[in-house]
């Protein structure tokens, strides 16, 4: 084998264990913290997984917005709650039975389907299609947001507005 | 690197060229990682105790070595051998990696800076999204810093400057944003190629507001409300001792050259100069030489002007300094960007000496009238601070 292919595998592996490990991580950890840092660990896995797959764009935007802003924002919540470091708390409330086979018969739907879909591996199948070009040089990607898909920009830009000012309206100190 | 591969396989002929190229490439990461951090950190605390010391009429550090340039060695020594506390109820894993997570969140960025034709870690695509994505990782060093020290202190100051860090990133972005719609790439090698005439004189505005977020982003003066020792108790680091806190003291000089090396390679044209490109090769390893000079000399000037400021001007309470960021840089940037995209769209600019006249004109227009309806305001609200205080008014 090429060693390429060797060292594409090797580091497939290392981050498959740092996405996998994390995600474990946050589910497993006692300590809340801990578990949000787990999750960053986890983005920062899937970074590495946009970078093989030759998506530069959207590594560097999953770095920038998971991890610079979302992992941050769960951060602060997670630090501003009680309770943080109780070590004597369980970790599963009255309900474990039934959450239990809810996550097995997800996990049975979502392996059938991985099983038993025709999943296209070859890049060049993946960008047969321009609307597959996701993951080309950021120029195709401008035009692609602000051609054919201008609309859900248009929207998703809406939303993100209203929620900026439903934030700053409730962070308000209310006037006497 | 072409021009060190095609170097070294001539001096090594066993060497095939994937081997250089990869040999190459560990040395220079390893050069990045180990080598530049104790460079700047000595150089640039030096320099930093000098020039404040000149600007405050006194000498400066003058006893260790000639003229004190051994200075940074003294201090490098001293936290070594400081003695390591660890507060009891720290979170110990949390605790030891946050200095070692702010350090990498630096050195990650040092690997998109073209410090001289050719010579560039990754030459990536979207160079100037991945350096501000990559300055999120320095913020959640910071909250972990904070978190962990287990102590009020600590943990208020850690919300303080992660408040901080975020707020000035948006007129970091806007900023990078005007360079990059003019330069027509987010890749740093083409931005350096499309400073015929350095963005400085093109985009002033831009290069106002990135340079005083980037002072911002770094928590030096007059923005270093967070972590200075009159203030809150040194903040986020009150706890660290001995090499960990000097791992933060690192993590805040190299920032500080790589942040006045992204002023260089985006506003004062990088490592172009007089006579390369013309009269020396780009591509030979004395035109390499002569751009990474060129490099060093730009950087220094903005460090120095960065030291110029923080000597002269007094500390920002942290709602003036919010206030500055949301307030006046994010609308400033934001005309600034919508005058720079219609100068570059109108049809009868499109020459690009006529252009360059144009987005100056727009840039410094936007400055003049920013600055005139905030002076109009201040003087609104002094005259009726002032009509309320002794019932005049000028």
């Amino acid at each position: 084998m090429p060693v390429y292919q060797i060292v594409h595998v090797i580091v497939f592996l290392i981050l498959t264990v740092m996405t996998l490990g994390g995600a474990l991580g946050v589910v497993v950890s006692r300590n809340l913290f801990h578990s949000a840092l787990f999750l960053v660990l986890s983005f920062a896995g899937v970074v590495g997984y946009y970078v093989l797959l030759d998506a530069g764009f959207l590594a560097v935007v999953q770095l920038l917005i998971y991890i610079g802003a979302i992992a941050i924002l769960i951060l602060f919540a997670v630090m501003l709650t009680r309770g943080l470091m109780d070590k004597r708390q369980s970790q599963t409330n009255q309900q474990w039975l039934i959450a239990g086979l809810a996550a097995l018969l997800t996990f049975i739907v979502l392996a059938v389907v991985l099983w038993q879909v025709d999943w296209p591996v070859a890049s060049e199948q993946v960008l047969a299609s321009p609307s597959m070009a996701i993951g080309a040089k950021g120029s195709q990607l401008g035009q692609d947001l602000l051609g054919t898909y201008v609309i859900p920009f248009e929207v998703a830009s809406v939303l993100l507005f209203v929620a900026l000012i439903g934030a700053v309206i409730l962070a308000r100190e209310t006037e006497s | 690197m072409d021009t060190i591969v095609l170097w070294l396989t001539n001096l090594i002929p066993q060497m095939s060229e994937p081997v250089a190229r990869l040999v190459v490439h560990l040395v220079y990461a390893g050069v990045l990682s180990f080598v530049a951090p104790v460079v700047v950190v000595v150089a640039f605390t030096y320099m930093e105790r000098k020039v404040i010391a000149r600007i405050q009429d006194r000498v400066g550090p003058n006893r260790a070595g000639p003229l004190g340039v051994l200075q940074g060695l003294a201090d490098a020594v001293k936290m070594l051998t400081k003695e390591d506390i660890t507060p009891q109820n720290a979170d110990r894993p949390v605790y030891n990696l946050a200095p070692g997570i702010a350090v990498i969140g630096v050195i990650l960025i040092y690997a998109v800076l073209p410090f001289a034709p050719g010579v560039v870690g990754a030459d990536l695509n979207v160079g100037v999204l991945y350096i501000v994505a990559v300055g999120g990782i320095g913020t959640m060093a910071v909250l972990m810093a904070g978190w962990s020290s287990d102590n009020k202190y600590s943990m208020l100051s850690a919300f303080r400057v992660v408040a901080q860090m975020i707020s000035y990133e948006i007129p970091v972005i806007i900023a990078l944003l005007m360079v990059v719609l003019v330069a027509g790439s987010m890749q740093m090698g083409e931005i350096i190629a499309a400073q015929d005439v350095p963005f400085l004189f093109t985009l002033p505005l831009a290069f106002f507001i990135f340079f005083v977020a980037t002072i911002a982003e770094i928590g030096r003066s007059p923005f270093d409300l967070l972590e200075a020792e009159s203030e809150i108790v040194a903040g986020f680091h009150v706890e660290y001792s001995g090499m960990k806190f000097a791992f933060f003291f690192i993590g805040e000089y190299m920032h500080l050259f790589v942040g006045a090396g992204l002023v260089t390679t985006l506003f004062l044209g990088g490592w172009r100069g007089p006579l390369l490109g013309n009269v020396v090769s780009d591509a030979s390893l004395f035109g390499m030489l002569l751009g990474f000079v060129y490099f060093l000399i730009k950087t220094v000037f903005v460090i120095f002007l960065m030291i110029w400021v923080r000597g002269t001007l007094p500390r920002f309470r942290i709602d003036h300094l919010l206030d500055f960021g949301w307030k006046f840089l994010v609308p400033v940037g934001l005309f600034g960007l919508m005058a720079v995209a219609l100068i570059l769209k109108l049809p009868f600019l499109s020459s690009s000496g006529l252009q360059w006249v144009g987005l100056l004109v727009a840039n410094v227009a936007v400055i003049v009238i920013s600055l005139a309806l905030v002076s109009m305001a201040a003087r609104r609200s002094r005259s009726v601070a002032l009509r309320g205080v002794a019932g005049a008014d000028r």
